[in-house]
């Protein structure tokens, strides 16, 4: 049965198993988001979708959040505003980000967020964690210090490409995407170098080994296209 | 109306936003018609000057002279822009931090890589030291504009300049004026 709910005081009606974040695009609402990606199953942990949702105190994530009949949801808050523009600024402020001299620059999508929050400056304190570069892997490479932590990798390779063979290790800002038991890309037996992880990507942390500063492009699309194609037989390039 | 005294300072950086600058091409005419250049490291002034309406700071804060130098700005200008991302940001100049400190870098950089006469260049008040932790300019004095980039490109300093000419306060919006890198 379908829900009828109002999004900014619009009024939307979605599948009952619809999230928020789905019901807002299809009805041409865009909530800005991190660690969603089509193909993917959704995890809630970058918070950069959440919303506001009228009887609640609590914001939700609109990527893990289901419709129900009457919900009225706002997307635009200035509250909500600020709480983006913050996550942002403590994503800048936890890893080494620097836009000039990194393969994403102009193709990612934390620089564009920092862009579409209005992020003129970091108000944090920069932490300088001192993190590594893999580059065993004859083909891609993994630069910590780009990394989010959104494990869009983590679920492309386990979900799309079924090898996971990429985990988290530890905990909270100091976690590291790992390979295997923490082993270097290159000795990963597991990894069959499709590529899908570095595809899903938001960031420069994954990328084609030979890329210089601003030449890597992800290919996030490929990624729903492949999931389409193997759950619904959709072939449509 | 008194003409706009405006500075700019070359700190921790790679004199890139400068060059940038310098990109404004004949729009520099124009510039120069609205305002007083009272200090710059394209003019020969040795002091920073007192009752300065703007001051572009290129560079991040890196070393003992910065530190100082960054003080008599603030208490001196009216304007205080963070100009570049090494200035707003650490950019590549901060990447030295996660290195420990200044001295495994300098080693680095004139004893382990040298093979004639490794030393360190050091004389008291002449060379100034370098601090172990680089930082953004806000990290060390309130900064009131913000113009990200590396360099930032020469049109967005523009539409930064001519605002303030003009009296408004710029419109930091949208990628031609955010885009960092
Ligand atoms: S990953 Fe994105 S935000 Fe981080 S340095 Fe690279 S381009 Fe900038
Ligand atoms: S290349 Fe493929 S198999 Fe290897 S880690 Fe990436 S997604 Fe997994
Ligand atoms: S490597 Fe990329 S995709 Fe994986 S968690 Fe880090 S930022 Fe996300
Ligand atoms: S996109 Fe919803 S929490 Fe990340």
């Amino acid at each position: 049965m379908p829900r009828t709910l109002t999004i900014n005081g619009q009024e939307v009606s979605a599948g009952n198993e619809q999230t928020i974040l789905e019901a807002a695009r299809d009805a041409n609402i865009r909530i800005p988001t991190l660690c969603h990606l089509d193909g993917l199953t959704d995890v809630g942990a970058c918070r950069m979708c959440l919303v506001e949702v009228v009887g609640s105190n609590k914001l939700l994530p609109a990527c893990t959040t289901r419709v129900q009949e009457g919900m009225e949801v706002h997307t635009d808050t200035e509250r909500l505003r600020a709480y983006r523009r913050q996550i942002i600024e403590l994503l800048f402020a936890e890893r080494n980000h620097v836009c000039a001299v990194c393969v994403a620059n102009g193709h990612c999508e934390l620089q564009n967020l920092g862009i579409a929050v209005g992020m003129d400056h970091v108000r944090y304190d920069y932490l300088f964690p001192r993190l590594g570069v893999d580059l065993s892997h004859e083909r891609f490479g993994m630069d910590h210090n780009r990394c989010i932590l959104c494990t869009r990798c983590v679920r492309a390779c386990d979900q799309l490409e079924g090898a996971h063979t990429i985990d988290v290790l530890g905990r909270g800002a100091r976690s590291l995407i790992v390979r295997d038991m923490n082993i270097p890309w290159g000795e990963s037996t597991t990894c069959t170098s499709c590529g899908k992880c570095v595809m899903a990507c938001p960031t420069g942390a994954l990328f084609k080994q030979g890329s210089t500063v601003a030449e890597m492009v992800h290919d996030v699309e490929k990624l729903a296209f492949l999931r389409a194609a193997r759950e619904r037989k959709v072939w449509n390039v | 109306m008194d003409k706009l005294k405006f500075a700019s300072v070359w700190m921790g950086g790679c004199s890139g936003c400068h060059m940038s600058f310098l990109d404004l091409d004949e729009w520099l005419f124009d510039l120069a018609e609205a305002v007083e250049v009272v200090y710059s490291p394209v003019a020969d002034i040795k002091t920073f000057p007192q009752h300065v309406d703007v001051t572009l700071v290129e560079g991040a804060i890196a070393n003992q002279d910065h530190l100082e130098l960054i003080q008599t700005i603030r208490k001196n200008s009216k304007l205080v822009v963070s100009f570049g991302d090494c200035a707003v940001t650490g950019n590549v100049t901060a990447m030295r931090n996660p290195l420990d400190g200044a001295e495994v870098v300098l080693d680095r950089a004139y004893k382990d890589a040298q093979l004639l006469r490794p030393q360190v260049p050091h004389d008291d008040g002449i060379v100034p030291p370098l601090v172990d932790h680089v930082v953004p300019v806000h990290a060390v004095i309130p900064v009131d504009l913000y113009i990200p980039g590396c360099p930032p490109p020469a049109k967005r300093i523009r539409a930064v300049l001519q605002a303030l000419v003009e009296g408004k306060s710029p419109e930091m919006i949208g990628r031609e004026m955010l885009k960092f890198g």
